[in-house]
């Protein structure tokens, strides 16, 4: 076995990737090819030695070449050191060439016959396979190979590249059928516009050449319009009725008229012996035209999501076996050791075994600066390293990886609707039906009592009806904006789950804010000590540690790293118990005590002598250890408050919310903290089960309250809100448990997706506004309301143009979002 | 003939109203419940367009994308809460666990591809 690397230039794209690939792959002995397009670099695995030459002429005369001789040479290894293996359920294979179920049983056989295969199911409708156990890729798909079909891994990291081209052909497509349709529509009506004859005279020459017209403008229907005829019939089979049934009707009625013109003028009366083809041909193009436009537009509505996806790294460099390679991201399996060096992305989440670095974790959390990682930090895939070199082990990989699973919930909630869509949804389920009763009833309308000719009248008001009343815009208001606010959003670090939450955030007037682990760092620290009489400081924290030896609470956490800091070992605590809210007791070489609360100790009858003033008007905690009978002392923890809190709740004052901060604090501490933060309100030694009754009694008083907690203890509170903002740290669960979830830990993520959610919910009015506008008033117009003051009906071309640009507007104002920033970030 | 041009346009009135709001499609076939569905996605419909399951299981649906068209992007379960992106030229597949009983419709972005589900 012999693996070579080769360096490529002018590779940029999977299309480049799979040239290269087929180039290759046809060389005599390789077995196998990779093309990293960032490195520009091709590995090959053969099984005999092959020359470098020939390896390089292939991919020369691919086109990617002259290759540099970059060779670096033949590497021997054992094939089982090198190939990916499987691990339980995420090996998913792509199967080509399976027609039956026969072949599901006779691919499934395969798979399981291969070595270190635990379990294979193939799903027959999308034609996939599942498979799990120790066996390597490659031998899986040559398993299906030799059963005769074929096989192929998909990525769970895939880049959307496959999709890109898939829309840029699709655009093409419409860019040609809008030229076939302005091709032969366009002179026609410069022709009619310039004076020339369209009416048909039987026994003329003309008659021909207009019949010549009519069959050349029904191959323009017949091709590039044939995906609304298509479309409208089988709508009309499942008893639906869709925009391709109005685009349909309209020019198959121009047409269809037009063509009775030709074929027996004599029957109609001689001012309606007038032709249309000119106007099928037109609308055709002109719609193909629009939506070409909107499939452009569109592409850039999900440009969040795309960029969400680029931050994954594509290759990882693994340590296996001592030796360091660099596979494709998709192969990391877990527990993997990896290295990253400076200016590298961090491939998978995992943990830090070996270095010190500084991480840029912006691009999940929102936040600009970066991020001290040491031994035992977490770090996730996607975020970049700045400075210096660390090996992690891999502790999730694929669709586990933060964020893989960030940008599925981006994409989830960017499909939900807020509210203020409903009213469209309900017209648009309805209005295309409606839509065509109004155009009969105007054809009639017309015909009774229009002017002559009649008949023309009938047509042209019918069909512009039909044209113009497309309910394009109406259905892509709510949806484009909410795509763009919530990809939006996604850019800042904030999480969005539902459009009702999008919403309701714009009408926010009350922010209450739990205290710590939001306003302060959550990391408190011992700032005092007081003993008393008779007592030394270190051995009241030697107490106290040992009591709250094993208790996880951030207070507990404090007075442990101070002993750890002044080198007190613990002492053996048995019979622990904590009371929420209270403290905790514990018995500590045969004796008692308590440390907790003052109100808690007073109600057990310990007589509180010290006073602790000086501890609350630093904001600081007072922690009151005492014996069944008699206090001790009361040592001081207090939590410092975030660098940027104070600024971001100028902010949101700013805006008019009345900031609240809910605490279990006693007043004293709490009114310390929320001076120093600038709130506006303050709600001290509120128990936790409490805080939910509290935001309930903000909300009876009529305010529309956004509790903003971290997501665990505070989850009765953040689902009793109006609107729930969980502050996250980017690799918590959290992030799926919120309506809202901010990934970094800074108020201003508040300010910004309330900020973000009103300019969203101001583009879906805009774009309701506007599309509601269009139709309520283009069909009255269409339908010749104005014929009394201008003498003139609409042209169903200009309809058919102002159809095709209503959509294309209303994805254009939608992007505009793609714009907007929540300002005041970083200050 | 103004009679019978009248008497027409008020009878394809009718015949609208029936067609598109009073008559269900497959009314007269009896509803296959099933736990798994292909449903491909093409030319502005969903074939099938009437889904029948059973409350309480899980109900699979594999979404068979062959329409470029933007429009066929995303598929939206009102009343359910779910949504899905539909990768144009594949399958993309939704599960639905556990789907209270109701009618449900299941529609584009635009509400123009339209379904139903009817799970009891």
């Amino acid at each position: 076995m012999a693996e070579y690397r080769l360096s490529i230039s002018g590779a940029t794209c999977q299309g480049c990737a799979r040239k290269i690939t087929q180039a290759l792959t046809v060389v005599p002995g390789v077995s196998e090819v990779q093309v990293d397009l960032e490195q520009q670099q091709v590995q090959v695995t053969a099984k005999d030695d092959v020359p470098t030459e020939r390896l390089q002429t292939a991919i020369a005369e691919a086109g990617y070449g002259p290759s540099e001789p970059h060779c670096e040479g033949v590497v021997n290894e054992s094939p089982s050191s090198r190939e990916p293996a499987a691990t339980d359920g995420d090996v998913t294979l792509s199967i080509s060439g399976a027609t039956c179920a026969g072949c599901v049983r006779t691919i499934e056989e395969a798979l399981r016959n291969t070595p270190g295969v635990k379990k294979a199911e193939m799903n027959f409708a999308d034609r996939t396979a599942q498979v799990s156990g120790s066996a390597s890729v490659k031998s899986l798909v040559q398993a299906v190979e030799a059963a005769g079909y074929g096989a192929s891994e998909i990525s769970p990291e895939d880049d959307g590249s496959e999709q890109e081209a898939r829309e840029l052909a699709h655009y093409r497509l419409l860019l040609r059928h809008m030229w076939f349709g302005l091709g032969l529509g366009a002179p026609l009506m410069a022709w009619g516009l310039l004076g020339g004859d369209m009416m048909v005279r039987p026994g003329e020459t003309s008659q021909w050449v207009w019949l010549g017209i009519g069959l050349a403008t029904l191959a323009v229907l017949a091709t590039a319009g044939r995906h609304f005829f298509v479309g409208a019939w089988k709508a009309f089979g499942n008893h639906n009725a869709n925009m391709d049934t109005l685009i349909a009707l309209g020019t198959g009625a121009a047409w269809l008229y037009s063509m009775a013109v030709v074929l027996a003028p004599g029957v109609l009366p001689e001012a309606a012996r007038h032709v249309y083809f000119e106007a099928s041909a037109m609308i055709i193009g002109l719609i193909n035209l629009g939506q070409a436009l909107e499939v452009r537009a569109r592409g850039k509505t999900s440009a969040a999501i795309k960029r969400l996806l680029d931050l994954g790294a594509k290759t990882a460099r693994v340590i296996r076996d001592g030796r360091e390679q660099d596979i494709p991201v998709e192969q990391v399996q877990l527990g993997d050791r990896l290295r990253v060096r400076p200016g590298e992305k961090i491939a998978v989440d995992g943990e830090v075994i070996e270095g010190e670095s500084r991480i840029d974790e912006s691009m999940l959390t929102g936040e600009p600066m970066p991020v001290e990682k040491n031994i035992g930090d977490k770090v996730s895939a996607g975020t970049l390293n700045e400075s210096g070199t660390l090996i992690y082990t891999a502790t999730a990989v694929g669709r586990d990886t933060a964020l893989s699973r960030i940008v599925a919930l981006v994409k989830k909630a960017q499909g939900s609707k807020p509210p203020i869509g409903r009213l469209a949804d309900q017209v648009s389920a309805i209005f295309v039906p409606v839509i065509m009763i109004i155009a009969v009833v105007s054809a009639l309308v017309w015909f009774n009592v229009g002017p002559d000719p009649r008949l023309t009248h009938m047509l042209i008001s019918a069909t512009t009806v039909l044209i113009i009343a497309c309910p394009c815009a109406l259905g892509l208001a709510t949806p484009m904006s909410v795509m763009v606010g919530v990809g939006k959003a996604a850019e800042f670090g904030i999480l969005i789950r539902q459009g009702e939450a999008l919403q309701t955030s714009s009408k926010l007037d009350t922010i209450v804010l739990d205290k710590t682990g939001t306003i302060t760092e959550g990391k408190p620290e011992v700032t005092a000590i007081l003993t008393a009489d008779g007592q030394q400081d270190d051995r009241i924290l030697h107490i106290a540690a040992s009591l709250e030896s094993g208790s996880e609470h951030p207070l507990a956490q404090a007075i442990l790293r101070e002993a750890e800091r002044r080198e007190l070992s613990l002492m053996e605590a048995s019979q622990f118990s904590a009371l929420n809210g209270k403290g905790v007791t514990a018995i500590v070489e045969g004796q008692r005590y308590r440390l907790g609360n003052r109100r808690w100790l007073e109600s057990e009858g310990v007589t509180v002598t010290l006073e602790t003033q000086s501890l609350t008007d630093k904001g600081a905690t007072p922690l009151f250890l005492a014996t069944d009978t008699s206090l001790l002392g009361v040592i001081g923890v207090a939590d410092r408050i975030k660098e940027d809190s104070r600024a971001a709740i100028a902010r949101l004052r700013d805006v008019g919310m009345k900031v609240v901060m809910i605490t279990g604090d006693i007043q004293a501490s709490a009114n310390a903290i929320a001076k120093e933060a600038g709130v506006d309100e303050v709600m001290a030694e509120v128990l936790p089960e409490d805080k939910a009754k509290k935001v309930k009694a903000l909300q009876q008083e009529g305010r529309i309250v956004g509790m903003v907690g971290d997501g665990i203890n505070d989850a009765p509170a953040l689902a009793q809100a109006d609107v729930g903002f969980a502050i996250g740290t980017g690799t918590d669960v959290a992030i799926e448990s919120a309506s809202i979830t901010l990934m970094g830990g800074s108020l201003h993520g508040v300010a910004d997706a309330m900020a973000i959610s009103a300019a969203t919910v101001s583009n879906i009015k805009q774009n309701l506004f506007g599309a509601f506008i269009y139709n309520s008033l283009g069909v009255p117009v269409a339908a010749g309301v104005l014929y009394p003051f201008t003498g003139s009906l609409l042209s169903p071309v200009i309809a058919g143009a102002a159809m095709s640009l209503s959509s294309v507007t209303v994805v254009t104002n939608a992007n505009r979002l793609r714009l907007f920033k929540p300002g005041r970030r970083n200050q | 003939m103004s009679l019978l041009i009248n008497l027409g346009g008020i009878v394809l009135v009718g015949l609208i109203i029936w067609w598109f709001w009073l008559s269900r499609p497959g009314g007269k076939k009896p509803l296959q419940v099933s736990d798994e569905v292909t449903i491909v996605v093409e030319s502005g419909v969903y074939e099938p367009g009437l889904i029948h399951a059973r409350a309480g299981q899980p109900l699979t649906l594999h979404f068979d994308r062959r329409d470029p068209s933007p429009c066929a992007e995303q598929v939206i379960f009102h009343g359910l809460d779910t949504s899905e992106f539909l990768d144009d030229g594949k399958v993309t597949t939704i599960t639905l666990q556990n789907p209270p009983e109701g009618e449900y419709r299941f529609t584009c972005q635009m509400q123009m591809y339209q379904g139903r589900l009817i799970v009891d």
